[in-house]
């Protein structure tokens, strides 16, 4: 990660269409290097919309219409040169529904780099060492060290869940995108991963959707509220709650409507 | 409290009415093939052995085996699954995986819908038309098979489309978002998850295109043909060759003087070879199935 950046995705009024839907008006973020930032709205406000611009993977949802400009590390991601293949693997995602694939834990982990190498290139032992440095770093791998050949649909879902952060970080993201990563978690759970969540911090920019304004207080260091399709409030995570700037803010975060 | 009314008890004599009529139909819809099963073996009985099924036709089809016909059958199933299935399953991919979903793409399913529903012998005027005559195949095991292959193709990319569309949509994020190219997710994650389903395609082309007579009569089938018994590779793909399907017809309608054995005894043969196949690709769809979990 580049430290002389302060922001690690810069947009500038981003426009969003489905089809004849506008799902984002005139958004314009920055979003710190290194930090997690929240991202918090009733349904439907755009929230998961906006976290998908950020690694183009909406386009692959059908009728899309993108304006504006999204700068990831200071490049325009929209120029030609951008390969939506290496832009995909530094920004990853997490899902609401833990989705690991239908393979075992150790090829789910190594599933990135095998995608993104030619067959020959991969050692065993370098396999080897990218699934034990990844389990380790998502605090799985005393949990599942004798199981890595256990399909990782069949683990517990805070096990699966850990498991898609895994096998994002061999392919050494700089950004993690997480949409309601704990929404179909306990609260045990939920615990572990915001745990999880914290470590990682530092070492990868964090954005996380969520409808959970305890959450979005506990993990975030800066929280973004949008409504309708715009963007409503950036500010630091304690301002914003102690201090919200703007009314439907307030509002929401005070549960009047949501 | 609690207690039955007169209403509810009129409720509860329709529940049961219902029920009994559902399995009455249910009843019904299966006497009749274990009746027509039962009856056509006993039919077949005298003649039915091993010898009847590797020997040739004798005496002007009047007697002897059906062996001819037996491995014309197979070629011609075999040939345009072989030819259908590579076909039909990369279209059906294309469909569901890459085009958009606009008018056009919209259109084309809406076609190939329908062109399952095309009357057999519109194909088998088709396949005469374009490969026995415009391509210059000629009448040979090679035009019947590819007739049969466009027959069937309308059916397995329907079916692959759907065992296709049965994988999750989030294993297709999943590998999206770590760069993954649509070739890659396909080849890693949706192919290996929806083979079972491919192969149900793969069984209804092979029944179907077994029991078919109509588009090989007009293109490869013919009514007698002498090959060495008991060889499988009796007949070369620009051959004509006899089919059971066509043999059937020909032995009940068109000579005379038949015992009455030998077309049940060659329904019997053909009945056991569709289910023969369907069983082996029933099988490996339990199996592949019981590997796969999510």
């Amino acid at each position: 990660m580049s430290e002389e950046q302060e922001y690690s995705i810069e947009t500038k009024d981003l426009c969003l269409y489905y089809g004849d839907f506008q799902a984002l008006n005139n958004v314009t973020v920055n979003i710190s290097n290194g930090k997690i930032t929240g991202l918090i709205g009733p349904s439907g406000c755009g929230k998961t919309t906006l976290l998908r611009c950020f690694n183009r993977v909406n386009e692959r949802y059908g009728n899309v219409t993108t304006t504006g400009e999204i700068r990831i590390l200071s490049k325009n991601i929209y120029d030609n040169d951008v390969s939506l293949i290496n832009l995909r693997k530094s920004v990853g995602m997490v899902f609401q529904r833990p989705n690991p694939l239908p393979i075992s834990v150790y090829e789910n982990v190594v599933f990135g780099l095998r995608i993104h190498s030619k067959r020959k290139e991969l050692k065993k032992a370098q396999l080897d060492d990218a699934v034990e440095k990844a389990l380790r770093e998502v605090y799985l791998w005393d949990d599942l060290k004798d199981q890595l050949q256990t399909k990782g649909t069949h683990l517990q879902l805070e096990q699966q869940q850990k498991l898609c952060i895994a096998r994002l970080l061999p392919l050494k993201p700089e950004i993690i995108l997480m949409d309601e990563p704990c929404s179909a978690l306990d609260t045990e759970a939920t615990q572990a991963v915001e745990e999880l969540m914290y470590s990682l911090t530092g070492k990868y920019t964090i954005v996380i959707v969520t409808h959970n304004m305890a959450q979005a207080r506990r993990v975030s260091d800066e929280c973004i509220f949008m409504l309708l399709g715009e963007l409503v409030e950036h500010t630091r995570t304690e301002d914003m709650f102690l201090n919200p700037k703007h009314k439907k803010t307030e509002d929401y975060i005070e549960g009047r409507y949501g | 409290m609690f207690e039955e009314t007169p209403h509810i008890r009129q409720k509860l004599r329709v529940e049961t009415t219902a029920k009994s009529l559902f399995l009455l139909m249910t009843v019904f819809i299966i006497i009749p093939l274990v009746l027509i099963v039962t009856y056509m073996i006993y039919k077949a009985s005298p003649v039915l052995s091993l010898d009847f099924l590797l020997s040739k036709p004798i005496r002007g089809m009047r007697d002897g085996g059906i062996w001819p016909a037996f491995l014309g059958t197979l070629y011609l199933v075999l040939m345009s699954l072989c030819i259908a299935a590579p076909v039909g399953v990369m279209a059906a991919i294309y469909l569901n995986e890459y085009a958009k979903d606009n008018w056009l793409t919209r259109t084309v399913n809406l076609a190939v819908i329908n062109l399952a529903g095309v009357p057999s012998i519109v194909h088998a005027l088709f396949g005469l038309g374009a490969f026995v005559i415009f391509a210059g195949i000629g009448r040979s095991i090679l035009a019947a098979a590819l007739t049969l292959a466009v027959m069937t193709l309308p059916v397995i990319i329907t079916s692959t489309k759907e065992s296709l569309a049965a994988v999750p949509m989030s294993f297709r994020e999943a590998c999206w978002n770590v760069g993954a190219t649509r070739w890659q997710t396909i080849r890693g994650i949706v192919l290996p998850n929806s083979v079972s389903g491919m192969l149900t395609g793969f069984i209804l082309e092979v029944s179907r295109a077994a029991g078919e007579t109509a588009p090989i009569m007009f293109t490869g089938a013919v009514f007698y043909k002498a090959i060495q018994e008991g060889d499988l590779f009796a007949y070369g793909l620009l051959d004509q060759c006899m089919a059971l399907s066509m043999h059937l017809f020909t032995i009940s309608t068109q000579v005379p003087d038949v015992p009455e054995a030998l077309p049940y005894a060659t329904a019997v043969v053909l009945l056991s070879t569709v289910l023969a196949v369907n069983a082996l690709s029933i099988g490996l769809r339990v199996y592949i199935r019981s590997r796969k979990k999510w």
